[in-house]
């Protein structure tokens, strides 16, 4: 669900911190530095990294094309490798079989089983091809706003992790309480307030 | 600053006292919510709402759902104690028309539509296609941060048991 979609989920973050100077350059490096890797053909069960906006699967953040009016557009691609269990097990049963025969024996021990099934987990990982997930990023750098089109946990726990790293500046939710404790315009006594203020009761 | 996942269970109760002043501004205090947007705005509840009464045996979530579901049953939840978790707002200004759900943990916004622009098919000036679009995003973001702004200040003020007395009476009819 993106930002040209029907209908869209998203949630909002503030940008926490200062940017290195000429600012532009260093979202570029940050977009460039950690664009999504292809993990087709390799073992690796799951990678995150930034793509583009109008064209995820092809990425390319030269020049600024990710500069739309004043707005940074782009999109965070998670790509996942799910193996289903079913699978495991039938290899699984295949590669036991065939280790016991060469191996002359009735059993494996605990050990000799857990690297079979590593092995045939490593080699199903490489053969399957991964799943794309795109959701789509927008950010207002000169007001410090950033919009995230997804509420899943797990894509939002991936863009703060991969934000701070490709950016070094961190980003905060937008939620009831730091929406009150960031707002420029709280008195210090409204901060006292709030830091002490708890549940109405409705009688 | 509390850290985020303490301050997200800490002030979950913030944004649901938010949600349920929302709807009592739409029933009985539209002068409030026409403060808080530039435009002239019509605000009303839409096809969805939930209410958790965390103060019943044991929680009790009661959920409306439908167009043209009625709203007494959620009256009732609130007279019982309960407050708005979850809301789905319809944001009209002028010809535009949003209609979003957000979440009183969270403030997150999902289903949410804007209103009709033509689509990239049809435009071939894809960038004019996202600005416009993204203008229209900013509409509710702004509606809901002048709210939350008036109510937090609210809240916090000397005013709050008068203006909760008043949706005390409300909730009693």
């Amino acid at each position: 669900m993106g930002l040209l979609s029907a209908s869209t989920s998203l949630t909002r973050y503030k940008v926490d911190g200062k940017l290195e100077d000429p600012i532009l350059d260093t979202i570029a490096a940050g977009l460039k530095n950690n664009t999504i890797s292809d993990i087709d053909g390799n073992p690796s069960e799951q990678a995150a990294g930034w793509a583009s906006f109008q064209d995820p699967f092809n990425s390319n953040f030269d020049g600024s094309s990710f500069m739309i009016g004043t707005y940074i557009v782009f999109a965070l691609r998670i790509d996942k490798k799910s193996v289903p269990s079913k699978m495991i097990q039938k290899h699984f049963a295949i590669a036991s079989a065939k280790r016991l025969k060469e191996m002359g024996r009735d059993f494996l021990s605990a050990d000799e089983k857990r690297m079979v099934k590593d092995h045939v987990i490593n080699m199903l990982t490489l053969k399957m091809p991964s799943t794309p997930n795109v959701f789509d990023v927008v950010w207002q750098y000169e007001i410090g706003e950033l919009w995230f089109f997804s509420n899943l946990k797990s894509a939002n726990e991936a863009l703060e992790t991969l934000f701070i790293k490709s950016f070094g500046v961190s980003l905060v939710r937008s939620i009831p309480y730091t929406m009150a404790a960031m707002d420029p315009r709280m008195t210090a006594k409204e901060q006292d307030l709030l830091h002490k203020l708890s549940a109405s009761q409705q009688n | 600053m509390l850290d985020i996942a303490v301050a997200y269970n800490r002030y979950t109760f913030l944004g649901n006292e938010f949600l349920t002043w929302i709807w009592f501004l739409i029933e009985k205090d539209q002068d409030t919510l026409r403060q808080c947007a530039q435009d002239p705005l019509e605000l009303s509840v839409g096809n969805r709402m939930v209410l958790v009464n965390r103060w019943a045996n044991g929680m009790e979530t009661v959920t409306i759902k439908g167009d043209a579901a009625g709203l007494e049953e959620g009256l009732l939840a609130l007279s019982k104690g309960a407050w708005v978790t979850e809301l789905n707002l319809v944001f009209k200004s002028g010809a535009l028309q949003w209609q979003f759900s957000i979440k009183g943990e969270s403030l997150n916004f999902s289903s949410l539509k804007l209103p009709e622009t033509g689509n990239a098919e049809q435009m071939d000036d894809m960038e004019g296609l996202i600005l416009d679009k993204l203008y229209l995003y900013e509409k509710p973001f702004q509606l809901i941060d002048a709210l939350f702004r008036k109510f937090v200040a609210l809240r916090l003020s000397g005013t709050w048991p008068a203006a909760k007395s008043n949706m005390m009476k409300w909730i009693q009819g």
